[in-house]
């Protein structure tokens, strides 16, 4: 790693501040983060580190009836404190890198980051969730803009993701043996006005909705909805795991599977 | 009755404590006074050549010591190959120069250019980045067959291709093998991969080179399987400094698996480096680091052709390997394709006639070497495919068609030089078709199937030679070095004992089984005992610990060692109880006289030894201590059979092994536990080449596309089941004082066909025509094939 | 440089340390504490396991500096009062869940985080816990066995030797 220095802001806003100065880097749970830094692929001068913000921490439901999770919230957390509200979400967050890994992530950092293989993505692309930044609100369907890119600008902050709770949902992830990140993960999710099928893992394009399975699904929420449909493998991932035909087989085969295990 | 005790009983390793308890002393807990650090400056092309070096920078920056580049290395030794394979025309292996820092010319992705010796590692790191390096990229050779293409970039200008060396074996046999082949009732032939891997002991390597100038004395800690290796080879070859000068110690070592055994550029450069520089070195490799410059494993490409007559009885094997090297030539990466693999060719049968033909090829990649079982589990993975794929092709049931071809009769000698002394190959696979509940396999497979799953059941036997080695026959076959092995048995005045062995202990339990020996001969509790080991100023010689050979061979010296004790130490106590030398016994720690009631405990005796007041001086010197060295007379030859049991996901292609069984000899067993221990990781291992693990290169441009653990699929807990293993059929060896033969690589041998035998019943039962796939059988891969 | 103070093992520390000093070398290098343990460089291994307030955290993968006014429990810290082995420890001896020793000490603090959540966990449960702790010598065998044994349960009935 190159030298920096770490900075622990207490408030939102004394974080945005410690942001302003020159090449500062937010550090969520650091689980990304860490590993890139020690191949020396980021010279930040300062990292802000954002886990000590009290107000980024903590799960509620607001009034609309969102479910409403800190920025700072870690997986391990949201795994344990939204089963009973959001299960598919739940699900989710439990089986995020291995236990220590959601002792410290984040599901601020992992949105922010946007990784193309990431789990956090394709339940808030999914969930039609609400990304709160400490300057506004970006729905999810805006927020990912492609691998490791978002809407998030220089020194935006996540600090809380807003979560309509659909009525049935599940994420399957398939993952890729060696990282154990997704292969391919899909995230189903069924509200009272459509279904929402969301993709990670494989597309060049990072997170993805797969649209012509919503749009089979909106009539009939189960498996048979999808029979003869395929999702396409242009723009899919190749690499040493598996062929762009193989990922796209594998998010037919996983929508299926999470339309049934939905709940 | 188990046995709590001595020899056969599961003791509890005392080596456990310290480990538990984060007390361990691996190299890199070594800190010295005054240490510097160093970082390599590595190669991030494959080949290429090197224009300039600029280092000016680089020593100005803060906490430089000093920057070391290849010219600092000329007149140096390179590292040597220790095997000398001769070619099937009579000519010499190719050796071509191995650099410490390479010189001119990078012919792998992480060939270090230069090493930055700093007050601190961070700083040394950041010089790093600070040395101007102008390489010119050359085109890069991966594929061992286009490297023998003509017109291929050359790995080495001064050779006249990338053939290393054109190895047949037995080359006599050729013609009778080809008209037996030619000749056959049936032939099956198989073309197949053995993946490269990647050794990944759980501990880096480290090496920490520290000069004393006061008595010209070197001394390096490292990361090592065989600190007498160490110092033989970078001693004499590389360094030029005398046994005496030179100490090597490989304390608590986190796992070798063969990838620790060779010297390397790191060693020889932290400790030539802590006499220029006058202070100590260490080096400590990063995983990353450790994917590029450990060297890896396996990686051979082969046709195989077994030959059978009417009766489907095997007539004869033909085997053409292409076998990596890699860009240099790792210590013992020469032996590793040719005599650990072509002299095992013949497995557990009793095929008549076998050759084989073994092409080393040099290729821009990270060298090639032994890894856990070394050449055993390639020559294994042939015939237990290739016999699979027949038994397929002939409709008979792959189980009758082994049992069919079983050798009976031992000694045996196969047509591939080896003579097997003992085995009994239908006692195991009797034991794994029980223990493996076969008969009970037709039913678990429905019951797969109603839940829309495939179900597969893969059957194998092996064979393995341990106990390396004889030395007259190896230096027959070109070892540049002895195989035996020493041990050292000292005694103490108040008899405990502390015995130093060559072997090396990096998980393998010596600590407790040794102890468990030397109580059992003497009969005094085994907590009287400590073994020491892993430091050349502390034991007499070694040649340390691979191809499960400690015991056999080590133990061995110790066994004869402490025969040694025990007829000194009876002729102590002849004198004491004044009897004759003949008629004394010793049981349970007492020296008594056969047919009275006299006895001396054996602190008495060994008491008089250093204390020899009354004592027999005029014969015998004081003291107890004993050295042997052993040198084996053959190989050991344990064999088994192993059953895995697995499911199968046609709608995604992924694997699930439900059950694995392995039956094993390994002829007598010292401790059960350990022994258990033994077969459990290297299944581990097997399952992971077979399902997980693959080097890989990008065949354009020689980058390692599996560089790191994201990359590389190690197994996890959740990769695996609980196995069950058994080794209660035992037919000792007959040629080794403990009648043992060597555990250590026989999960790793044993276990890759057993698991690709099975994906491929698992598919073919689901009507997939598929008569073979490349390990790692991956999701994507066993998908792929299905789909035809 | 920046001071950072903790407890570790019980007892305060404090020290000035970069700000990219990582809490494994903090343990390791400044503390001596070299129980804890590094095998990889990408967060995967789980050797370097520690606990941070009462929780398991790769410290490979966390700054010195966020573990600023934190307790740190370390494998040095799990023995009995009486030096002896807890009751994971001894299991994992008893069962012979360990070779080398290099990845262990994570192994056990990772068994020990595991047990204080779900005190009786199945076969699958530990497997799966187990995700980010690599063993390269046992096969993962005798570690299930080792971590079924220290919860209580009866472990013949479900492996063999």
């Amino acid at each position: 790693m190159y030298a920096f220095e770490v900075e622990r802001p207490t408030s939102i806003a004394d974080a945005v501040a410690a942001l302003g100065r020159e090449d500062a880097q937010a550090l969520g749970g650091g689980q990304t983060l860490i590993p890139t830094l020690k191949q020396r692929l980021a010279s930040p001068s300062v990292l802000v580190s954002l886990t000590g913000i009290a107000e980024m921490q903590g799960i509620r439901t607001d009034d609309a009836g969102l479910l409403c999770i800190g920025g700072g919230s870690r997986h391990g957390v949201v795994a344990k404190e939204v089963a009973a509200n959001y299960p598919g979400l739940a699900g989710l967050a439990a089986h995020i890198g291995d236990p220590a890994v959601r002792n410290r992530g984040t599901i601020g950092g992992s949105l922010a980051n946007n990784d193309p293989s990431a789990c956090y993505p394709a339940a808030a692309l999914a969930s039609k969730a609400t990304i709160v930044t400490n300057t506004r609100e970006i729905a999810a369907d805006d927020f990912f803009q492609g691998m490791f890119t978002t809407a998030l600008e220089e020194g935006e902050i996540i600090t809380e993701v807003k979560f309509p709770v659909p009525q049935a949902s599940c994420y399957i992830k398939f993952e890729q043996p060696a990282s154990r990140f997704a292969l391919v993960g899909v995230f189903v999710a069924k509200f009272a006005d459509g279904v929402r099928v969301a993709v990670t893992g494989a597309s060049n394009n990072g997170v993805f909705r797969w649209t012509e399975a919503e749009a089979a699904l909106a009539s009939n929420f189960s498996p048979s909805a999808l029979e003869g449909l395929s999702a396409s493998a242009d723009d899919m991932i190749a690499d040493l795991h598996g062929s762009a035909a193989y990922r796209a087989h594998l998010v037919g085969v996983l929508t299926k599977r999470a339309v049934a295990a939905a709940k | 009755m188990p046995k709590d005790t001595g020899i056969g009983a599961s003791s509890k390793r005392r080596e456990d404590v310290r480990f538990l308890t984060g007390n361990g002393r691996y190299t890199d807990d070594i800190n010295i006074y005054g240490q510097t650090y160093v970082h390599f400056l590595r190669s991030d092309v494959a080949h290429g050549r090197i224009t300039s070096i600029d280092t000016s920078a680089a020593e100005s920056m803060p906490g430089v010591v000093r920057v070391f580049t290849g010219k600092d290395f000329e007149g140096i030794g390179g590292l040597p190959c220790g095997w000398l394979v001769t070619d099937k025309h009579g000519q010499p292996m190719k050796e071509p120069a191995h650099p410490v820092l390479a010189q001119g010319k990078v012919r792998h992705v992480g060939d270090p250019i230069a090493a930055v010796v700093a007050e601190s590692l961070a700083e040394a790191r950041d010089a790093a980045e600070a040395i101007m390096v102008d390489i010119e990229e050359l085109p890069a050779v991966v594929d061992m067959k286009k490297a023998l293409e003509s017109g291929a970039s050359k790995v080495h200008d001064d050779l006249a291709d990338n053939l290393c060396f054109d190895w047949g074996f037995v080359e006599e046999n050729r013609e009778a093998v080809d008209n037996a082949i030619a000749n056959s009732a049936h032939v099956t032939t198989l073309e197949l991969v053995n993946n490269r891997l990647v050794a990944n002991p759980m501990e880096p390597r480290v090496a920490v080179g520290e000069y004393n100038r006061s008595d010209d004395m070197s001394t390096l800690h490292t990361t090592s399987q065989n600190p007498h290796v160490i110092r033989l080879l970078m001693g004499a070859f590389v360094l030029g400094i005398p046994e005496h000068k030179l100490r090597v110690v490989a304390p608590d070592v986190g796992g070798g698996f063969g990838t620790k055994i060779f010297h390397y550029a790191e060693e020889a450069f932290c400790t030539f480096a802590s006499r220029q520089v006058q202070r100590p070195v260490k080096w400590t490799s990063t995983r990353s680091e450790a994917f590029m410059s450990d060297a890896q494993g396996r990686d051979h490409v082969t046709k195989i052709e077994l030959g059978l007559d009417a009766d489907n009885n095997f007539t004869a094997l033909r085997c053409l390997t292409y076998a990596n090297m890699g860009a240099y030539l790792s210590t013992f990466a020469s032996c590793t394709p040719t005599w650990l693999h072509g002299t095992l060719l013949a497995g557990n049968y009793k095929t008549p006639l076998i050759y084989t033909n073994v092409k080393a090829v040099f290729t821009n990649t990270v060298p090639v070497d032994a890894y856990r079982g070394a050449g055993r589990p390639e020559a294994t993975f042939q015939i237990e495919r290739v016999i699979d794929k027949a038994a397929r092709e002939l409709g008979v049931d792959p189980i009758k068609l082994r049992r069919q071809n079983f050798i009976t009769e031992f000694p045996y000698a196969t047509p591939v030089a080896v003579e097997y002394d003992t085995g009994d190959y239908v006692a195991t696979m009797d034991k794994l078709e029980e223990i493996a509940d076969i008969a009970g396999f037709a039913a678990r497979r429905a019951e797969s199937e109603k839940n829309g799953k495939l179900r597969g059941l893969g059957v194998n036997c092996y064979i393995e030679a341990c106990g390396i080695a004889p030395s007259k026959l190896v230096g027959q076959l070109g070892a540049r070095a002895g195989l035996y092995d020493a041990a050292t048995v000292r005694v103490n005045a108040t008899g405990s004992i502390s015995v130093m062995v060559g072997a090396h202990s990096h998980g393998q339990g010596h600590e407790t089984a040794f102890p468990q020996v030397v109580a059992e001969m003497l009969g005094i509790p085994e907590d009287q005992i400590d073994i020491v080991h892993g430091d050349t100023s502390k034991i007499p010689f070694g040649m340390g610990t691979y191809g499960s050979r400690s015991l056999a061979v080590c133990g061995s010296a110790m066994v004869r060692a402490t025969e040694k004790i025990i007829n000194k130490a009876k002729k102590i106590a002849a004198h004491l109880m004044e009897a004759s030398e003949a008629d004394i016994e010793l049981k349970n720690g007492q020296f008594t006289v056969a047919g009275t009631d006299k006895s001396v405990a054996w602190g008495d005796v060994t008491l008089a030894a250093y204390v020899p007041h009354n004592y027999p001086l005029e014969d015998i010197e004081p003291g107890l201590e004993e050295t042997a060295f052993y040198d084996p007379s053959n190989f050991t030859y344990p064999s088994g059979a192993y059953c895995c049991e697995l499911e199968l996901d046609p709608e995604t292609g992924k694997v699930t092994i439900e059950r694995f069984s392995a039956a094993d000899d390994f002829g007598n067993i010292i401790n059960p536990m350990i022994v258990s221990g033994q077969v459990h990781g290297g299944i581990a291992q097997g399952i992971g080449q077979a399902l997980l693990e693959n080097c890989a290169y990008d065949p354009e441009t020689g980058q390692l596309l599996s560089a790191s653990y994201m990359d590389y699929a190690m197994p996890r807990a959740d990769d695996v089941p609980f196995y069950a293993v058994d080794h209660s059929c035992q037919t000792p060896c007959t040629h080794n004082p403990l009648g043992v033969k060597g555990c250590g690589e026989a999960g790793a041998i044993g276990s890759p066909p057993a698991v690709i035998n099975a994906v491929l019943d698992a598919l073919n039962s689901g009507g997939h025509k598929v008569e073979h796939i490349n390990m790692p059988a991956t999701p994507s891969r066993v998908w792929a094939a299905m789909q035809g | 440089m920046a001071k950072v103070a903790m407890k570790v093992n019980g007892k305060s520390v404090s020290r000035e340390v970069e700000g990219r000093t990582l809490l494994v070398q903090f343990l390791r290098e400044d503390l001596r504490l070299t129980g804890t343990h590094v095998g990889c460089d990408t967060s995967q291994c789980g050797a370097c396991l520690v606990h941070v307030n009462g929780e398991a955290v790769k410290s490979c993968t966390m700054f010195a500096a966020e573990a600023d006014g934190a307790e740190v429990t370390t494998i040095e810290a799990m023995a009995n009062d009486d030096g002896s082995l807890n009751t994971v420890q001894q299991a994992f001896q008893d069962y012979h869940g360990l070779q080398c020793g290099f990845c262990t000490p994570g192994m056990v603090m990772s068994a020990t985080a595991l047990l204080k959540d779900n005190p009786k966990p199945s076969e699958r449960e530990i497997r799966e816990y187990l995700q980010g702790n690599i063993c390269r010598c046992t096969g993962y065998h005798n570690i299930i066995k080792a971590i079924m044994a220290a919860s209580g349960q009866d472990v013949a009935s479900v492996a063999a030797e």
